[in-house]
C-alpha cells in the first residue's frame, strides 16, 4: 500500500508541476483568442518561470526572511496538496488519509505564507494585497468546509478517495441536487481561493486593484517563480480536485502502469476542459468591486449550507 | 499516604515556603527564591494531576475554622485533566515572571498573591464537594484580583479594569451559590456525590444547571459576560495574563464539564443547545473583535472568548448527541473539547508570554506602532509566530488537531430522528469554519504587524530582546505547542481516560484516532511527507543561489517614487479595515475623518487626521444602560438615609408596627 501510494504522490506531483504552467498558459490562450488576439502561446508561463529562475532575487532593507522562505513554503504546501487530492488514483498511504479538513488546512499555509510576504515588503501595496486576500480567506472558509460537509454525508467520511471511490460505484449520485448544490458552492470557493474573476484579475496591471499581483509585488527572480509555481500548483490541484468529484470516471483505484496511464490521461483531458471553459468564462465577466465579494460568497455559503439540509433530509427520505 | 494525597500536602507546603520568601527574602533575590517556590507549587500540583488522571486517589480534609465544615480535596480523573494543564501553565508562567517583575509586580504582596493563585487554581478543580469549591473559587478570584491591581498606583485604567473584573467575578460566584445550593438542597448534601443523584430531567436540575452554566460562563468569558476580559488581560502584568488566561478562565470551562458530565449526565436535548448558542455567539463575536483590535494583548483577551467558545460549542454538541443517543459522535465531541484545553492552554500561554516580551522591550502594546520586531528580538518572534500559528489553527501545532477533532465530530452527527441536529450541526460547522477563517486573519495580522516590515514607532525601533529566563520559558511553551500538535495521541488518551469516553484513542505513538468515528489523525507522517516534498525545492533553491545570490537593495517598490517612509507602510488598522467594513452592523465602529485644507483651496489638503475606535457594541448596549440605572437606583436610595435623627427614628418605628402586623396576622 505504501509504495503503491508513494508511486502515486510522485506522479501527481510530477504531473502538476509540468502541467499547471500549461494549465495557465491555455486558459490565457484561451482568453487571448476569444479576445481577438494571438495569444503567447500555451508554454509561456514556462518560459518565465525558466527566465525567473535564472535571474538573481533581490531583497529591500527592512524585509526578512519571509521573503526567502515564504515561496519555499507556498510551494511545499501546493506539492503537499497534489498529493493529498485523487487526480490521478484514490491510493493513500494507510497513516495520511485525504482527509478533507487536511487538505484544507495545507492550502491555509500556503495562504498564510503569501500574506506574510505580502506584510514583510513593507509597501502600501503589499499591506493592502495581504489584507484583502485575508478577508477573502476567511470568508470563503465556511463555503469551503459546509461543502466538505456536504460531500461527506453519503458515504459518512471526510475522505476524499472514499467519497470519489463512492461517485464511481454510484454514479447517480454524481447528478443528485445535493451534489450539484455542493459542487457549485466548492467552485464559487474555488475562483475566489484561487484568484480568479470575478473576485481578483489576475493579469491586472493596476496596483490598487490587485490581491494577488500586489503581495508578490516585491519578489523576484526565483522567489517570484516558486510563487508563480506555487500559486498555478494551487489552482491546477484544485480544478482537478473539482473535475474528480465532478467525473470521476478513470481514476486510477490500484496502481499499475495502465491504470497510472489511463489517470493522468483523464486528468489532462478534465483539466484542459475546466481551465478552456474557466478562461471562457471569464471573458464574460467584469471583476466584481471588492465589497460585493462577500456577497458572492454568501450566496455560495447558501448553496453549500442547502446542501447538507437537503443530504440529511433526502437520507431521512 | 497516597501519591495523590502526598502531591496536596506538598502543595500546602510549597505555598507556605513561597508566601514566606516572598515576604522575608531581600529584594534583591525575592524574585528568584519566592519564583523558584511558586515553580514548585505549580509543578507538584501538575504532578498530582497526573497521579489523579491516571486513577490514584488520596483525599485531603483541611479543617477550617468557619462553621462551613472542613475543605475537603479529591480529585478525580477529570480534575487530574486540569490540574495537569493549570500546573503546566503556572509553571512556565512563573518562570518566565522571575525575569519579567518590576516595580509593583515584584512585590511581597505580588509573589504571595501567586503563590496562592496557583495553589487555589490546583484546588478548585480537586475540591469534591460545593463548600470546598466556592471557597477555592474565590480563593482563586481574590489571589488574581491582588496580582490584577499591581500596577494601580501608576496607570488610572488598572483600577478600573478591576473593578469590572471584581464585580463580574462576585457575579459569577453569586451565580454558583444559588445553583449549587439547588442541587444540594434536591440531593441532599453539599458532596458532589450526593448531587450527582439528582436526577437529570428534574426540574431542579435545570434551574441549577441554568444558574451554573451562568456563572461558569461568566468566570470563561462567554459572551455576553465576557466584558472583563479585553479590560483586564491587558492591565495585569504579561504573566499574570498568561496564567488567567489559559489556566483561570479553563475552570469555567471545567465547571461546564463537572456540570453536565459528572454532576448531572444525561441532560435534555436543550441543554446542549443552550451551551452550542453560548459558544457560537462568543466564537464568532470574540474572533471579529480580535481581528479589528489594534492592541496586542486586548486581541489575545478577544481570543481568549473566541476559544472558550469553541470548547463551549464542543461540549454543548456533545450533549446534544449524547441526549440523541448517539455515542460515539459525542464522545469525540467531548475529546474535541478537552484537546481544545489543552491547545489552547499551550499556544495562548506562548502568545501572552511573547506580548509581555514586545512590552518589556517596545513598552507598546499598540500594534499600530510596532514592526520590524522580528530582526531585533528572534526569539520572542519565533515564540510568538508558533503561538501564532496555534491560534490560526494550522498545522502542525495543538490548535490544529483540536479543531480537526471537533469538525470531525460535528460532521458524523448521523442524520438522527430528530430535523433539529441537521440544521444546527452544518450551522455549528460554518461558525467554526467562519471563525477559524477569521482567527487567521487576526493572527497573520498580529504577526505580520508586529514582526514583520519596519518599525512604524521609536519603540519598535529601539527594541531589544528579552533576558534569559524569558525566552527559555518561551521557548518551552512554544515548543509544547508544536510537540502536542505532533504527538497529540497521549492527550487523546489522557482525555478519554479523564471523561471516560469511547472510541477515542492513539494511533502508533502519537497520532490521534477518533476509531468511534472512523477518522485518524498521524501529525508525524503528514510532517514527513510535507518535509519530503520540501526538500527539492530547498536543494533546487539553493543551487540556484550559489549561481546568483541573493543581492540586497535599498527600497521597496514605490511607483518609482522614492518617498517610501515607514508611515506608509500597513497598519492593523487598515489591514482589518475591509473586514470591519464588511462586518459593519456587528463592530459599530466610530470613525472620525478630519480634512484641514491648505489655504482657500478647497482641493489642496494640507492634513487628514483619521481616528477609529472600535467599542464592545455588547458593553454600549447593555451594560452601561444597567450600570446607570443601578447609579439611578442607588441614587434614590441615599435619599433614605439623610442623617436626621427623627427620621430613623421613625424607620424604627413603622419596623415595629409591621412586625407587631405581621406577627398578628
Amino acid at each position: 500500500m505504501n509504495i503503491g501510494a508513494a508511486i502515486l504522490a510522485t506522479v501527481q506531483v510530477t504531473a502538476m508541476v509540468i502541467l499547471s504552467p500549461i494549465l495557465v498558459g491555455l486558459m490565457r490562450q484561451v482568453r487571448a483568442r476569444m479576445e481577438g488576439r494571438v495569444g503567447a502561446g500555451v508554454l509561456q508561463p514556462w518560459r518565465d518561470l525558466r527566465k525567473l529562475f535564472a535571474k538573481e532575487s533581490l531583497q529591500a532593507q527592512g524585509t526578512s526572511w519571509v521573503m526567502s522562505l515564504g515561496p519555499v513554503v507556498l510551494v511545499a504546501s501546493s506539492a503537499l496538496v497534489c498529493v493529498l487530492v485523487p487526480l490521478v488514483g484514490t491510493v493513500t498511504f494507510p497513516l495520511i488519509p485525504d482527509d478533507l479538513f487536511v487538505m484544507v488546512s495545507v492550502l491555509l499555509i500556503g495562504t498564510v505564507a503569501l500574506a506574510l510576504i505580502g506584510l514583510d515588503s513593507g509597501s502600501a501595496f503589499g499591506g493592502m494585497g495581504s489584507s484583502r486576500h485575508m478577508t477573502i480567506a476567511a470568508l470563503v472558509e465556511p463555503t469551503v468546509l459546509v461543502a466538505v460537509y456536504a460531500l461527506s454525508i453519503p458515504v459518512g467520511s471526510s475522505s476524499l478517495s472514499l467519497i470519489v471511490d463512492a461517485r464511481l460505484l454510484d454514479p447517480a449520485s454524481v447528478a443528485s441536487p445535493v451534489s450539484l448544490l455542493a459542487l457549485v458552492a466548492l467552485f464559487i470557493a474555488v475562483v475566489a481561493e484561487t484568484g480568479r474573476m470575478p473576485v481578483d484579475n489576475p493579469s491586472t496591471h493596476l496596483e490598487l486593484t490587485m490581491i494577488h499581483e500586489a503581495m508578490v509585488l516585491e519578489s523576484s527572480g526565483r522567489d517570484l517563480a516558486w510563487l508563480e509555481l506555487g500559486s498555478w500548483m494551487r489552482l491546477g490541484a484544485l480544478l482537478g480536485l473539482v473535475g474528480s468529484l465532478l467525473v470521476p470516471w478513470g481514476i486510477a483505484g490500484d496502481v499499475t502502469p495502465l491504470t497510472l496511464l489511463v489517470g493522468l490521461l483523464m486528468l489532462i483531458v478534465k483539466l484542459a476542459v475546466l481551465g478552456s471553459a474557466l478562461a471562457a468564462g471569464e471573458v464574460f465577466l467584469a471583476k466584481l468591486r471588492l465589497f460585493r465579494v462577500p456577497e458572492l460568497l454568501a450566496g455560495s455559503f447558501v448553496l453549500a449550507f442547502l446542501a447538507v439540509t437537503a443530504s440529511y433530509f433526502v437520507v431521512q427520505g | 499516604m497516597t501519591l495523590v494525597l502526598g502531591g496536596l500536602l506538598a502543595q500546602l507546603a510549597l505555598t507556605c515556603v513561597a508566601v514566606a520568601a516572598a515576604v522575608f527574602v531581600v529584594p534583591k533575590r525575592r524574585a528568584l527564591v519566592a519564583g523558584a517556590a511558586v515553580v514548585g507549587i505549580a509543578m507538584a500540583g501538575a504532578v498530582t494531576g497526573v497521579f489523579a488522571l491516571s486513577g490514584g486517589h488520596g483525599s485531603l480534609t483541611v479543617p477550617m475554622t468557619l462553621p462551613l465544615g472542613p475543605v475537603v480535596l479529591a480529585p478525580d480523573r477529570l480534575g487530574g485533566f486540569f490540574m495537569v494543564v493549570a500546573g503546566l501553565v503556572g509553571a512556565v508562567a512563573t518562570l518566565y515572571g522571575i525575569g519579567y517583575v518590576r516595580g509593583p509586580a515584584a512585590s511581597r504582596t505580588s509573589w504571595s498573591a501567586m503563590a496562592l493563585f496557583l495553589l487555589a487554581l490546583q484546588m478548585v478543580p480537586a475540591a469534591a464537594d460545593a463548600v470546598s469549591f466556592l471557597l477555592c473559587w474565590e480563593l482563586m478570584a481574590v489571589a488574581s484580583t491582588v496580582l490584577l491591581l499591581a500596577d494601580h498606583a501608576r496607570r488610572a485604567p488598572v483600577r478600573s479594569a478591576a473593578l469590572w473584573y471584581a464585580a463580574m467575578t462576585h457575579f459569577s460566584f453569586v451565580m454558583l451559590l444559588l445553583g449549587f445550593a439547588v442541587l444540594a438542597a434536591a440531593g441532599d448534601g453539599t458532596g458532589f456525590a450526593a448531587m450527582a443523584r439528582v436526577p437529570a430531567d428534574s426540574g431542579a436540575a435545570s434551574v441549577a444547571f441554568v444558574l451554573l452554566i451562568v456563572g461558569f460562563a461568566s468566570k470563561a468569558g462567554i459572551v455576553p459576560l465576557h466584558v472583563w476580559l479585553p479590560r483586564a488581560h491587558p492591565e495585569a502584568p504579561s504573566h499574570v495574563s498568561a496564567v488567567m488566561s489559559a489556566a483561570m478562565v479553563k475552570m469555567g470551562v471545567y465547571g461546564a464539564l463537572l456540570v453536565s458530565i459528572r454532576l448531572l449526565p444525561g441532560g435534555p436535548a436543550w441543554w446542549g443547545l443552550l451551551l452550542i448558542a453560548l459558544g457560537a455567539v462568543s466564537a464568532l463575536y470574540g474572533i471579529l473583535q480580535a481581528s479589528v483590535a489594534t492592541d496586542l494583548k486586548r486581541m489575545l483577551a478577544y481570543s481568549t472568548s473566541e476559544n472558550i467558545g469553541l470548547m463551549y460549542l464542543a461540549l454543548g454538541a456533545g450533549l446534544l448527541l449524547r441526549s440523541y443517543g448517539v455515542t460515539e459522535p459525542a464522545d469525540s465531541a467531548i475529546a474535541a473539547c478537552l484537546l481544545l484545553v489543552v491547545g489552547h492552554a499551550a499556544f495562548k500561554t506562548t502568545l501572552f508570554l511573547g506580548a509581555g516580551s514586545i512590552l518589556h522591550a517596545t513598552g507598546e502594546r499598540d500594534l499600530d506602532r510596532l514592526g520590524g520586531l522580528g530582526a531585533r528580538m528572534p526569539v520572542t518572534s519565533a515564540a510568538f509566530g508558533i503561538g501564532a500559528l496555534g491560534a490560526a489553527a494550522l498545522p502542525i501545532t495543538s490548535g490544529f488537531v483540536a479543531e480537526w477533532a471537533l469538525l470531525q465530530s460535528l460532521i458524523h452527527a448521523p442524520a438522527t430522528q430528530d430535523r433539529l441536529v441537521a440544521v444546527v450541526m452544518p450551522v455549528a460547522v460554518a461558525v467554526v469554519a467562519l471563525t477559524a477563517g477569521l482567527a487567521l486573519m487576526a493572527f497573520v495580522k498580529a504577526y505580520g504587524i508586529a514582526f514583520l516590515a519596519r518599525p512604524r514607532g521609536e519603540g519598535a525601533a529601539a527594541a531589544h530582546e528579552s533576558g534569559l529566563g524569558m525566552r527559555v520559558a518561551m521557548g518551552i511553551s512554544a515548543s509544547t505547542v508544536v510537540v502536542l500538535g505532533l504527538a497529540p495521541g497521549p492527550v487523546a488518551r489522557a482525555a478519554a481516560a479523564a471523561a471516560d469516553l469511547s472510541g477515542v484513542g492513539a494511533v502508533g505513538w502519537w497520532g490521534i484516532d477518533l476509531f468511534g468515528i472512523d477518522a485518524l489523525l498521524d501529525p508525524v507522517a503528514l510532517t514527513v511527507l510535507a518535509v519530503a516534498l520540501a526538500v527539492p525545492v530547498v536543494l533546487v533553491s539553493a543551487r540556484l543561489a550559489r549561481r546568483q545570490p541573493r543581492r540586497r537593495v535599498d527600497l521597496t517598490w514605490g511607483c518609482g517614487g522614492v518617498r517610501l517612509s515607514p508611515r506608509m507602510q500597513y497598519t492593523a488598522t487598515s489591514y482589518a479595515e475591509p473586514l470591519s467594513r464588511v462586518f459593519d452592523d456587528a463592530l459599530r465602529p466610530e470613525r472620525d475623518v478630519l480634512v484641514t485644507h491648505a489655504g482657500e483651496s478647497r482641493y489642496l489638503v494640507e492634513r487628514v487626521q483619521f481616528q477609529q475606535n472600535v467599542g464592545d457594541i455588547v458593553e454600549t448596549t447593555a451594560y452601561r444602560p444597567g450600570i446607570r440605572w443601578m447609579d439611578r437606583v442607588g441614587v434614590l436610595a441615599r435619599h433614605l438615609q439623610n442623617g436626621s435623627i427623627h427620621r430613623y427614628l421613625a424607620y424604627a418605628f413603622v419596623a415595629l408596627l409591621a412586625v407587631l402586623v405581621v406577627v398578628s396576622l
